[in-house]
């Protein structure tokens, strides 16, 4: 990376003083309190989550409303390479996070017969929340960049379950990039100057526009509802909860001792399991109440525990349907095992026989896919009642990088080693 | 080590006013861009001209006008719909389409000495109101280097429209005598030098119409004619006797290019632009298959596209180099990366040297996609970087 080129670009998006690949030290000892979840400043449209902290931002953030998720295939052929688009991505996502225009000249300010550095389409939109999350996924761990041996133990390639229907171009991806905000506009952009960014160096693997969050890390809202009308997510852990987030969500020191230490560098991290769900909501919708609620476990007005009042009553889940969804996936059933969902509804047209091309693009964060959603999916497919009216058409894993200390870039803990 | 961060790069105003020699170069900026002032140089106007469009009138503030990068500010003063041209002769130097009613447009041309006419089109149909503007200066001022980018282009360019006449006399011929197998292996193999250098032959606003429209693109009541009514009749069994008349036309009108391509205007900056939309046509074009629907030569066209590109960089290469001397590097490297992706699909058995386009997987498809997309990018620098603009 050449010294002028490196200046330049920090110096343009207002970062501070970096060169080179330095900055290492201060990944241990970045203060929590800029990574905590809920935090933003600013109001209405203009509120900013903070970029930097101990961990990335958008995963125990208040879920925005809108999702651009994005898998990218590298196509850069060296470190080097890598490392630097992971530098520009994140200079990038620093200005785009604050509300700003990427680029020197802006949407409008550079020089005329140059194409401007800004697309322009987010310009008075402010930051909206827009949050930027970037992870790995098992295929970058091979012998093109010397990540092999780094490879955590818990990034494990996602096993097939009964009834796969899982199509590659909408599977895995060496990175990956879920943008989130409270104006889709603002999310689609982030994609879109990332994704020019990249140019040479990655490309645009698949891609899942998302809506009307279907989870909430925020227990005094209501908990928002998937597109079969259920509340989804109302065992989610709380974004103030933090003792449950270091149990559940982020990868403690210490994680991968036991398999020699590969994904030391994850500490800070988290887990992200991706499923696109295509649901057959055309027969859903032909289902009687009662027989909906005995296949969710939950009542679909109150969202209620079968055989309770409220929501957020306990229960045992052994109280409800054997096959029921919620019996199967909750956490007792599972050793403990808890996830951070954070997913959205999608519609992507119709399928060409008349039917929504309609779900959910399940995300879920977890400090360990081997005790969390591997575990819970072997179980639901098996066995939930739920499952036929679902299709899982996409798939893919990714090590979401520890947060960015100031004047870091996002994967240096990774890519430093 | 490249850096792919060129897009973050720009500095907010132009490094150093170098003498500003690009001319005829176009750029449509979006309205009340501060920056279309701030790029004016060598001796460019440094205001906005006034033009007030009405129903019955095109009233331009400043006729006559300094050579160099200029913005006419377009106000839609009349009731209808209205477009602006700007015309040198009968070539298309820029134009803005549907401005409406009570509508401003920022308009930003780089104006080479000369006599121009701007035309101001309301409910957008007919020649327009036409006023005279004179521009003195900003032309002569080439650099050595410059000069010699633009005259080495200048002989490409009639190089390539020269070698295309002999090879459509040849198919032209072949239509004519019936003889469809002849026929169709001279089909792409006489488009190469067109595809070459068509944002020049573009230039010229009524040959590209004629000569390389798809039918797809056809306005009602355009007429298909030029290489694609002849690639849809020798692929679909139409009797040839009724496009030889077509084939006469496609004759002449690659006389007329090899006639015209001395007047063409260019300058370093429209062959700086000119690569790039080379490549746009390969990404919009022939990645996608629908240039050659019947035909599926469109690797041919591609080859043809990226090594017409190829060629205005070698010549803008010397200019940009003092420029940008990063962005050479990494054009270079991009360049090679695209023929090298090219490379395996040549195929010395078919006439245009290239697999036919239907046996190229939509996998294969997205591999040439991503290096064509690896290669536009830095090359939409290249126009901005050969005047000076980095």
């Amino acid at each position: 990376m050449t010294g002028v080129s490196r200046r330049g670009l920090f110096a343009a998006l207002g970062s501070g003083a970096v060169a080179g690949g330095l900055v290492a030290a201060g990944v241990a000892t970045a203060d929590r309190s800029g990574a905590s979840a809920a935090a933003s400043s600013g109001s209405g449209s203009a509120r900013v989550v903070p970029f930097h902290g101990e961990h990335q931002a958008g995963v125990a953030t208040d879920v925005q409303a809108n999702l651009h998720f994005a898998a990218f295939d590298v196509t850069a052929t060296s470190r080097d390479e890598l490392v630097s688009l992971l530098q520009d991505w994140t200079a990038a996502a620093v200005a785009l996070t604050a509300g700003r225009e990427v680029g020197d000249g802006g949407a409008s300010g550079g020089a005329p017969l140059a194409p401007p550095s800004d697309t322009g389409e987010a310009v008075d939109l402010h930051a909206n929340r827009l949050t930027l999350t970037v992870g790995a996924g098992p295929s970058l761990f091979d012998d093109r960049f010397g990540l092999a041996a780094a490879r955590p133990a818990a990034l494990v390639d996602i096993p097939a379950f009964p009834a796969d229907a899982l199509v590659p171009e909408r599977s895995d991806g060496d990175l990956c990039v879920q943008a989130c905000a409270d104006d889709p506009q603002v999310a689609v952009h982030a994609i879109r100057t990332l994704t020019r960014l990249a140019a040479g160096r990655a490309a645009v693997r698949w891609a899942q526009l998302g809506y009307g969050r279907a989870a909430t890390v925020d227990p005094s809202a209501p908990t928002p509802r998937n597109l079969f009308g259920f509340k989804d997510g109302t065992a989610n852990p709380a974004a103030s909860d933090t003792a449950t987030l270091d149990a559940q969500v982020w990868v403690q020191q210490g994680d991968d001792d036991a398999a020699g230490g590969a994904g030391a560098w994850m500490a800070g991290g988290s887990y992200l399991v991706a499923r696109r769900i295509r649901m057959h909501i055309e027969t859903w919708d032909r289902t009687s109440l009662q027989e909906q609620e005995q296949v969710i476990g939950r009542t679909k007005a109150a969202g209620a525990p079968l055989g309770h009042a409220g929501e957020h009553d306990a229960f045992d889940p052994r109280s409800l349907p054997a096959s029921s969804h919620v019996r199967l996936a909750h956490p007792e059933t599972n050793g403990g095992a808890q996830m951070l969902r954070r997913g959205y509804n999608f519609t992507d047209g119709t399928d060409g026989l008349g039917h929504l091309d309609a779900g959910l693009f399940f995300l879920a964060y977890q400090r360990d896919p081997r005790t969390a959603f591997i575990p819970v999916q072997t179980a639901l497919a098996r066995q939930d009642a739920l499952s036929e009216y679902l299709e899982h058409t996409g798939s893919g894993v990714w090590a979401v990088f520890p947060g960015v200390p100031d004047g870091g870039y996002l994967g240096q803990q990774l890519l430093s080693t | 080590m490249l850096s792919r961060a060129r897009l973050l790069l720009l500095p907010l105003a132009p490094l150093a006013v170098l003498p500003l020699a690009s001319c005829g170069a176009l750029v449509d900026a979006p309205s009340s861009s501060a920056a279309a002032t701030d790029g004016a140089s060598g001796g460019g106007a440094d205001a906005a001209v006034a033009v007030n469009a009405t129903d019955s009138a095109c009233e331009v503030a400043e006729t006559d006008l300094p050579g160099g990068v200029t913005t006419f500010s377009i106000t839609n003063a009349g009731s209808q719909v209205t477009e602006v041209y700007v015309y040198d002769g009968d070539r298309i130097v820029t134009e803005k389409e549907n401005i409406g009613p009570g509508t401003s447009y920022d308009l930003t041309v780089d104006l080479t000495e000369g006599q121009y006419q701007v035309a101001c089109k309301p409910g957008m149909v007919g020649d327009g109101i036409r006023q005279t503007v004179a521009v003195t200066g900003g032309s002569s001022e080439l650099t050595a280097a410059e000069q010699t980018a633009v005259d080495a282009y200048r002989a490409y360019v009639q190089q390539q429209a020269d070698a295309t006449v002999p090879l459509v006399q040849q198919l032209r011929d072949a239509v004519a005598a019936g003889d469809r197998t002849t026929a169709q292996s001279l089909y792409a193999p006489s488009r190469v030098g067109w595809e070459s250098v068509e944002p020049v032959a573009e230039s010229f606003g009524d040959l590209d119409p004629r000569m390389d429209v798809r039918e797809a693109d056809l306005e009602a009541g355009q007429q298909f004619t030029g290489w694609h009514r002849l690639e849809k009749a020798l692929w679909t069994g139409e009797d040839l006797a009724a496009v030889v008349p077509v084939a006469d036309q496609l004759l002449l009108d690659v006389q007329e290019l090899s006639q015209r391509v001395p007047n063409a205007a260019i300058t370093p900056t429209s062959i700086g632009n000119g690569a790039k939309e080379l490549l746009d046509e390969v990404a919009t074009g022939k990645i996608t298959g629908e240039e050659e629907a019947f035909s599926h030569t469109d690797l041919v066209d591609f080859k043809g596209n990226v090594d017409g590109a190829q060629e205005a960089f070698a010549v803008l290469t010397p200019v940009v180099q003092q420029n940008d001397p990063q962005l050479v590097t990494e054009l270079t490297a991009q360049f090679a990366a695209v023929q090298a992706a090219l490379a395996p699909y040549a195929d010395a058995s078919t006439p245009g040297g290239y697999a036919s386009y239907d046996t190229v997987t939509e996998d294969q498809r997205r591999e040439l996609a991503r290096v064509v997309d690896a290669l536009s990018e830095p090359l939409s620098q290249l126009g901005a970087a050969a005047a000076g603009q980095v």
